[in-house]
């Protein structure tokens, strides 16, 4: 009953996405059977204990899925929306009782050889509570609440997965921001959140004393030049005082809640430190791989800090490292096009389709994409501290695949109708 | 919308510059990736002047290992495989743990080739020991150590003298391994290898297009004949003194025993700082002194054919010239005395060795007041041709360390005698006491003048570098003594005398014409030294030898025979007087 009926296609899947799709997955397994295949031991490329033998098991099954869910009737994903979101909260729960630990975070399922990582989903399953929250009609006292609420889908896998340690993976849900602002969130939030970032960033490298002067000298700017408004005198003490608030708050969360590692990360990066052996060292030899790639590139497992394990997480987290020491300049540039081209297609489509729930899901694929794009490569090339996120579609890994995967082709198969 | 492509610009830009912009990029992960490693080459060979080996390389082989590769691992078979202890094995371990947990540390050092085949066909049972290879000096001949010489390490001083060197290079230290570190070294290889985040190596770059192959260093033949050098080695065995024997026609120096010597093999590898610490330290044998080149000893009789043949060139003697020798010269105040009376000339003094003859003719070189106004001046001119004897400087060939010898100045004698001084005062220089000092090899050379009758090779130990066809020319300059062959000639009848008739005898070979000349190099602190010099054969000369046995009293009765035997050996490669043969090498 759930097998669609072909005679309903309307549209036919759309093959731009798929093809970018493909191009990176492609250009993923590339980048990973190079960074792992480094001459030391020989064992043979049927071995499960090749890193892109693995991957292309993955890469088959996640074509499987992708097949299964253009098959699926997609009214499905709108009516059990939900359940699927309430589902892998459930299962991030579970893993912070019986998971497993890799590389500090407490966020893993071990099922045999395998390890699944269930954030992975409720990435795709946030984005569709979140469509069919604000596909849902609202009395007047629901849209009084209705940011409140929304933030709520967001807030409660975040807070699991701090628990779970696993930081990075928290602030790919903030993406949601995207979707919340095509659905009508004010500016002004963005904006305070842009004026909060930069606030946080100085306070950082100087010290509270010295952005306290700073936000008091604005707002005796400000005093002065409104000070006929009574109404913006008011709202200006308000943000005056929140600000202020903040900054001990950032100060504070800085020294007591951050953990050491991370409080490291954010000194290296803001330039507070430099240890390049050190602290620094992940950091500096993800820019030293790529930038050793030159204009062309140093030519396809023709790199040697990648495969010489200069690198940490090589086929990860810092896989864009390799297409950078490999292809160079060229080939950086085009892998960075096709992200941007994947990204705007969805948005496009999300814009152009007429169903609110595919736009909203639209807008959610689109952020999440972005935002792990944006981390990870920003991430090696020192633009951002290093947070452990995977680079969507190229990152080796089970988990990751088959969640960005599932994200992509709900969003086709939901657009293709 | 905006944010995507201003992240997108933001990328691209930091993109372009870390790749296109920033160079420095490139050069880190070259210094990061990329290691050069020196390829050792080995040593150059020495063979002798017949082509037999003296000095080769052996492989040897060191056990390493890199703690951070260490896997459980059957200790007790290593233990078993490298001979020693557990605790040893373990500690050894641990020290280099402490030392570093990437870099490879020696466990053990320098195997034997058997044991090196055994361990190789278990080496993966050890995970994180390998063996590297490296090459040792052997001598197959456990002789001649002074003049091969040694390698070693080199210090801090000599890199920062030669940045071709490089720390843990061996350089030669002495004597022709120093003379001839140039053509033996060889030239360095260099392969650049990947390496890993974890230091290990993970294969050639660009499958070893930019390598070189190391070049082995040139081979050498030495001058020395390895079976006379063993013969002399074993006659002067529990004496002390030395043996030089030269070609005369060419300066080769064919054998040079220094004694007590030391087995070369001692200064070899991972014993050789041990070792040279107790040879040093033998304050009694003193092994590592080269008495060919650094004792000084007075020259005794041998220099009055120096003097002789001086006065001949000066004109102060003529061959015909005689002087009555009361058995003593008398000066006065003192009398030298001499074993010797009666009327002699010059070829009579030579072969009886008259102390009054050589006095007279020293003072009357000294007192030629015709030619010479003041004696300053004609004690110089004397000390012009006593220099260009080769006695009082240094030869400067490939000999390693060489002492210069003493010949007084003028000035010296000037300050030691407030400028009042005549022949007298300086006599005893005369009969080759007194204030000069000479090196055995000075005095061999000597003998190769007198040889060739007025000229000498610089007496050198190296043949042919390459191949035994392309000659060493650095000492083929002949250097001319101004005094006429016909002197000479009278001289070497006065050396012939001695043999036949005079205080040679004991020199004397059945079948060879041996010219010869005995001497006592008076000591002033124990009994004399017994010095002999000879030339054979007469005809044609084809070595001159020189022996000196420290504390054995008169020339005649060690030093003779040795010279002897040493020239039957060479000229005959046999020696018939057993008997004398052995009585020497028993003494």
């Amino acid at each position: 009953m759930f097998i669609e009926n072909r005679s309903r296609n309307s549209k036919g899947v759309d093959f731009q996405l798929v093809i970018y799709y493909l191009l990176l997955v492609i250009i993923g397994w590339l980048t990973i059977y190079s960074s792992a295949n480094n001459h030391i031991q020989a064992v043979s490329f049927f071995s499960l204990d090749n890193v892109y033998t693995k991957q292309l098991l993955f890469i088959g099954t996640s074509i499987i899925i992708a097949f299964v869910i253009l098959m699926i009737d997609s009214r499905l994903y709108v009516h059990y929306a939900m359940y699927i979101y309430y589902f892998t909260l459930l299962l991030m729960i579970l893993v912070l009782f019986i998971g497993t630990n890799i590389n500090g975070a407490h966020a893993w399922i071990k099922i045999g050889s395998f390890s699944i990582q269930p954030t992975e989903f409720a990435k795709f399953s946030t984005a569709l509570a979140l469509a069919k929250f604000f596909n849902e009609g609202k009395t007047t006292s629901e849209k009084k609440y209705m940011w409140l609420n929304a933030s709520l889908f967001i807030f409660v896998p975040i807070i699991i997965v701090m628990l779970q340690k696993d930081t990075g993976s928290a602030l790919v849900f903030f993406s949601f921001i995207i979707l919340f602002y095509r659905e009508g969130l004010t500016g002004w939030i963005l904006l305070l959140g842009a004026i909060a970032f930069f606030v946080s960033l100085f306070t950082l490298f100087f010290n509270e004393i010295y952005t306290v002067a700073a936000l008091t000298t604005t707002y005796l700017i400000f005093w002065f030049l409104q000070r006929k408004d009574r109404k913006k005198m008011i709202r200006n003490t308000i943000l005056y005082v929140v600000f202020i608030v903040f900054v001990f708050g950032v100060n504070l969360a800085y020294q007591y809640i951050l953990q050491d590692h991370q409080r490291i990360r954010i000194d290296t990066l803001i330039g507070k430190v430099e240890d390049p052996l050190g602290a620094d060292f992940n950091a500096n030899q993800s820019k030293i791989a790529i930038g050793s790639g030159g204009f062309w590139g140093k030519g396809y497992l023709n790199g040697t800090q990648t495969k010489l394990n200069y690198v940490p997480e090589q086929s990860t987290d810092f896989i864009f490292c390799g297409i950078g020491e490999e292809w160079g300049f060229v080939g950086s540039s085009v892998v960075i096009m096709l992200f941007i081209a994947m990204i705007i297609r969805v948005i496009m489509l999300a814009e152009k389709n007429r169903n609110h729930f595919v736009r909203c899901y639209g807008y959610g694929v689109a952020g999440i994409i972005f935002v792990h794009f944006a981390i990870n490569i920003g991430m090696t090339m020192g633009l951002l501290p290093i947070i452990g996120i995977p680079l969507p579609f190229i990152s080796y890994g089970g988990s990751s695949l088959w969640a960005f995967t599932t994200l992509l082709f709900i969003f086709i198969k939901l657009n293709n109708n | 919308m905006g944010i995507i492509v201003l992240v997108l610009l933001t990328y691209i830009i930091r993109l372009f510059q870390l790749q296109v912009l920033d160079p420095s990029y490139r050069r880190s992960a070259d210094k990061n990736a990329l290691r050069q490693i020196t390829e050792h080459p080995a040593r150059g060979l020495i063979y002798d002047r017949n082509d037999s080996l003296l000095v080769y390389n052996d492989a040897a082989y060191d056990l390493m290992v890199v703690p951070n590769e260490l896997r459980a691992f059957d200790t007790l078979e290593l233990c078993n495989l490298l001979e020693i202890s557990k605790e040893e094995l373990l500690k050894r371990i641990d020290k280099a743990i402490k030392w570093s947990r990437m870099i490879p540390s020696l466990i053990a050092q320098q195997m034997s080739k058997e044991d090196y085949g055994y361990l190789q066909e278990k080496l993966h049972r050890f995970p994180g020991f390998f063996v590297q290879n490296r090459t040792l000096r052997h001598y197959p001949h456990p002789i001649a150590a002074h003049i091969l010489g040694y390698v070693g390490e080199v210090d801090a001083n000599m890199i920062e003298r030669d940045p071709y060197y490089q720390m843990g290079d061996y350089i030669g230290f002495s004597g022709i391994e120093k003379a001839y570190e140039n053509e033996l070294k060889g030239t360095k290889g260099r392969r650049i290898v990947l390496v890993d985040v974890h230091n290990r190596e993970r294969g050639s770059y660009k499958d070893g297009e930019d390598d070189v192959k190391p070049v082995q260093g040139t081979s050498i033949w030495s001058t020395l004949d390895l079976s006379l050098q063993e013969y002399g080695e074993k006659l002067m065995q529990n004496k002390r003194g030395s043996i030089v024997a030269i070609e005369p026609s060419t300066g080769e120096i064919l054998c040079i025993v220094s004694s007590p010597s030391y087995d070369p093999n001692l200064l070899v590898g991972n014993v050789r700082s041990k070792n040279y610490f107790q040879l040093s330290q033998d304050t009694i044998r003193y092994p590592l002194f080269n008495r060919a080149l650094m004792a000084m000893y007075p020259p005794g009789s041998t220099f009055k054919l120096a003097n002789g043949l001086i006065a001949l060139q000066e004109g102060i003697l003529t061959p015909s010239t005689v002087y009555f020798c009361p058995g003593g010269y008398n000066m006065g105040s003192h009398t030298v005395a001499c074993h010797h009376s009666g009327s002699v000339n010059v070829i009579g003094a030579v072969q009886h060795s008259c102390n009054t003859f050589f006095c007279k003719s020293y003072y009357n070189i000294l007192s030629n007041r015709s030619k010479y106004p003041t004696i300053q001046k004609a004690y110089q001119a004397w000390k012009d041709y006593i220099n260009s004897m080769g006695f009082g400087v240094k030869f400067q060939s490939d000999l390693p360390y060489e002492l210069k010898g003493i010949i007084p100045s003028v000035q010296y004698f000037d300050k030691k005698y407030h400028r009042s001084w005549n022949g007298n005062t300086v006599v005893s220089m005369g009969i080759g006491q007194g204030e000069a000092g000479t090196t055995p090899m000075q005095m061999a050379n000597f003998m190769a003048i007198i040889a060739n009758k007025g000229f000498y090779y610089k007496p050198h130990v190296v043949k042919a570098i390459g191949t035994k066809n392309t000659p060493n020319t650095r000492f083929s300059d002949r250097i001319y003594v101004n005094i006429e062959p016909r002197h000479f000639e009278t001289i070497m009848q006065g050396m012939e005398m001695a043999v036949l008739a005079g205080t040679a005898r004991s020199a004397k070979i059945e079948g060879i014409n041996v010219l010869g000349k005995t001497g006592t190099a008076q000591n002033p602190h124990g009994k004399d030294h017994s010095v002999f010099v000879c030339i054979a054969p007469k005809e044609n000369p084809k070595i001159v030898v020189f022996v000196l046995v420290e504390n054995a009293g008169f020339g005649a009765t060690v030093a003779a025979p040795i010279a002897s035997l040493i020239t039957e050996f060479y000229l005959k490669r046999e020696v018939k007087r057993k008997d004398l043969e052995e009585r020497i090498i028993n003494m």
